[in-house]
């Protein structure tokens, strides 16, 4: 892991938001295993790196689509803890007022545009949404997150395709986790390295370890460089793993013990926490008041949800359309 | 009879064709080193190998469009699609390929081919996750479509569906996976295109499929407490319609509720209030009442999940409306 040309300030920053993903999922997957939340819960833990180092290469106005492991994308692109747990816990204070739940928090004033429960929809959704900052003249980007299952998705090749041949401002982010559900990518694809795709888009594209914080976030402002110049678009390969299965309660038949240990030894959140003390960029002291404070962040997130009521009946029929009438709704 | 869930009956179902004939094989996400999300097709990669129980990639669009090709050239691929919502997706696969084929090559080709599509609410998996989306299917000449309540039924429904010449779509509700009921050890088949009366009654008849057919049973139980009769008619297929069972239950009854979990506007049960006006108005004492899901996206919290789709009390309100 490289922290050359990163100050104290950003290594603290990038290690405050990674950990702060790391404690809200463990948070989750806690309360899922106490039956307090329903549903699915898909954690990104072990892929926080991934979540940060791109979020923070953005900039406020810029655009994200994320995935069903989406609370690591929201979170780092600023998601206010307190409305994503109340929104896991099916509360109308919720991002979505309950209706969404852990899959599709949208936040679009955070430039959130969603997480999405249709692998490789987000894709072309980004893609739209470049499209519409070229249109409109806006000096935005738009990234899309998405897994190594949703780049065999049609939605993958035929996004790629046009925003390439439009030039489109959008970054295109797999997270390669090495797993669709049980299905290993080798067993499904023959190139051993995704990012080779783009050649067949006449794009850029790299392979990071996507455990490198840093890494990430080089790659993604060298995209958002390119995008923003009008140079189109970029294709990032993010190799890193999740640590828990697909979603909490699978026992992961399909993943040897021996690499789950090998990648949890590589886990980004310590790794970067063991560089920061190597290297003398923070104390001990210090990092712990900030596990501190995010520990309390995310409790006080948890009670903010259990205290918040569940959406009123009523509800049930609202929003169904933009401007709610009864003769759509109802009929 | 021993007893079975409708998930083993499925499983069952599956295993069974694939040992009576060759040129049956399962495609589809995490079907085989999983065996299957819903743990259906356990030791099926072992049993048959990785060329008749395909793991494949998250493209849906093209795997069923594979299918297809594979079932033109004389093999009975069995699709599953994780969940029915993902088969927008898919749909030009299954709307303008599998279901035309037959009839746009003057019957030269035939596509035996099975899409087994999870659908319905209760499991809190929000919008994306959670549909009934049934009525797509049977409005596309050229696809038989079944949604079995049963154990017994799935397994019969779906062994049939597996020997049939024509793209059948099984729309199997997740919560009925764990339900449990009776099935024969002995090979059983259930004909396409037959319902069955799930319980007999004078008073009114109820027609539903799916997951209703159990609410619908309890409705009938209670109702039948309060002196009313309902006979319960579980369409078992929707495509083709078994109209006979239909016709010979609203003579006998004179009324009639369909009960569908899927959106009211634009459902199958639409279709068969439709038919039973067209058809036997005559014998109708009331007008058919249908009993549905509320026009709205599946929401994830629990509290509103469980307003959108009918249970026991809507059909027995539904009941009591046409008697009145
Ligand atoms: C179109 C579609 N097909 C299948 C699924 C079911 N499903 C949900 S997540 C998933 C695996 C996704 O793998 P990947 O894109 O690598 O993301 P990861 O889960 O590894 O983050 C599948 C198959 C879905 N949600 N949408």
């Amino acid at each position: 892991m490289k922290t050359g040309g990163y100050d104290r300030e950003t290594a603290v920053k990038f290690y405050r938001e990674m950990l702060r993903i790391r404690l809200f999922e463990m948070k989750a997957a806690e309360l899922f295993s106490r039956a307090l939340l329903a549903g699915n819960i898909h954690t990104c833990v072990g892929q926080e790196a991934v979540a940060v180092g791109a979020c923070q290469a953005l900039r406020p106005g810029d655009y994200i689509t994320a995935t069903h492991r989406g609370h690591g994308h929201c979170l780092a692109k600023g998601g206010d803890s307190r409305k994503m747990m109340a929104e896991l816990f099916g509360k109308s204070a919720g991002y979505c007022r309950g209706k969404g739940g852990s899959m599709h928090i949208a936040d679009v004033s955070l430039g959130i545009l969603g997480a999405n429960g249709i692998v490789g929809a987000g894709l072309p959704i980004a893609a739209g949404s470049a499209l519409a900052s070229k249109i409109m003249g806006k000096d935005e980007v738009t990234l899309a997150f998405f897994g190594d299952g949703a780049s065999n998705t049609g939605n993958f090749h035929e996004s790629l395709n046009m925003a390439s041949a439009w030039n489109l401002p959008v970054i295109y982010l797999c997270e390669n986790n090495r797993y669709g559900v049980s299905v290993c990518i080798e067993r499904v694809t023959r190139v051993s390295n995704l990012a080779e795709r783009a050649k067949a888009y006449g794009i850029p594209g790299v392979t990071i370890d996507g455990n490198d914080v840093f890494a990430v976030h080089e790659a993604v402002a060298e995209a958002a460089r390119r995008a923003r110049g009008g140079e189109g678009p970029t294709l990032i390969e993010a190799v890193t793993y999740r640590h828990r299965g697909h979603y909490e309660g699978d026992p992961q038949v399909y993943k040897p013990k021996e690499e789950i240990q090998e990648w949890k030894e590589r886990d980004p959140v310590a790794g970067l926490k063991r560089k920061i003390l190597e290297e003398g960029l923070a104390g001990d002291e210090e990092l712990g008041a900030i596990e501190n404070e995010l520990r309390l962040e995310i409790e006080e997130a948890v009670e903010f949800a259990m205290d918040s009521p569940y959406p009123d009946a009523a509800q049930v029929t609202a929003d169904v359309y933009s401007k709610d009438n009864e003769w759509g709704v109802a009929r | 009879m021993r007893t079975i869930t409708y998930g083993q009956a499925i499983s069952e179902a599956l295993r069974e064709e694939m040992l009576r004939d060759r040129s049956v094989l399962i495609m589809g996400e995490d079907m085989g080193v999983l065996g299957s999300v819903f743990g259906l097709t356990k030791g099926f990669l072992e049993e048959f190998g990785p060329l008749r129980v395909i793991d494949t990639p998250i493209s849906e669009s093209s795997f069923t469009g594979m299918a297809v090709g594979a079932a033109m050239r004389g093999l009975r691929p069995v699709v599953e699609i994780m969940y029915v919502d993902f088969t927008p997706v898919c749909m030009d696969a299954i709307v303008n390929q599998a279901a035309k084929m037959c009839y746009m090559t003057g019957g030269q080709i035939s596509v035996p081919l099975v899409i087994r599509a999870p659908g319905g609410a209760g499991r809190r998996n929000a919008g994306q996750h959670s549909q009934s989306l049934e009525a797509l299917f049977t409005h596309i000449p050229g696809l038989k479509v079944i949604a079995p309540a049963t154990p017994y039924d799935a397994k019969g429904l779906l062994k049939s569906a597996i020997r049939d010449p024509d793209p059948v779509v099984c729309i199997e509700h997740k919560l009925l996976y764990a339900t449990r009921g009776e099935v024969p050890e002995e090979e059983h088949l259930v004909p396409l295109g037959k319902a069955e009366i799930k319980r007999k009654g004078r008073d009114v008849t109820v027609i539903c499929y799916s997951r209703q057919v159990l609410f619908a049973l309890e409705a009938a139980e209670e109702l039948s407490a309060e002196g009313i009769e309902a006979e319960i008619v579980d369409l078992r297929t929707l495509v083709p319609l078994d109209w006979a069972a239909i016709e010979s239950s609203v003579k006998k009854t004179h009324r009639v509720v369909v009960v569908q979990e899927a959106v009211k506007r634009g459902g199958y049960a639409a279709e068969i209030a439709a038919q039973v006006m067209e058809n036997a108005f005559d014998y109708l004492d009331a007008p058919v009442k249908r009993v549905a899901g509320l026009n709205v996206i599946p929401p994830f919290s629990p509290g509103l999940e469980d307003l959108i789709y009918p249970h026991k009390q809507d059909i027995m309100q539904g009941v009591r409306e046409v008697l009145r």
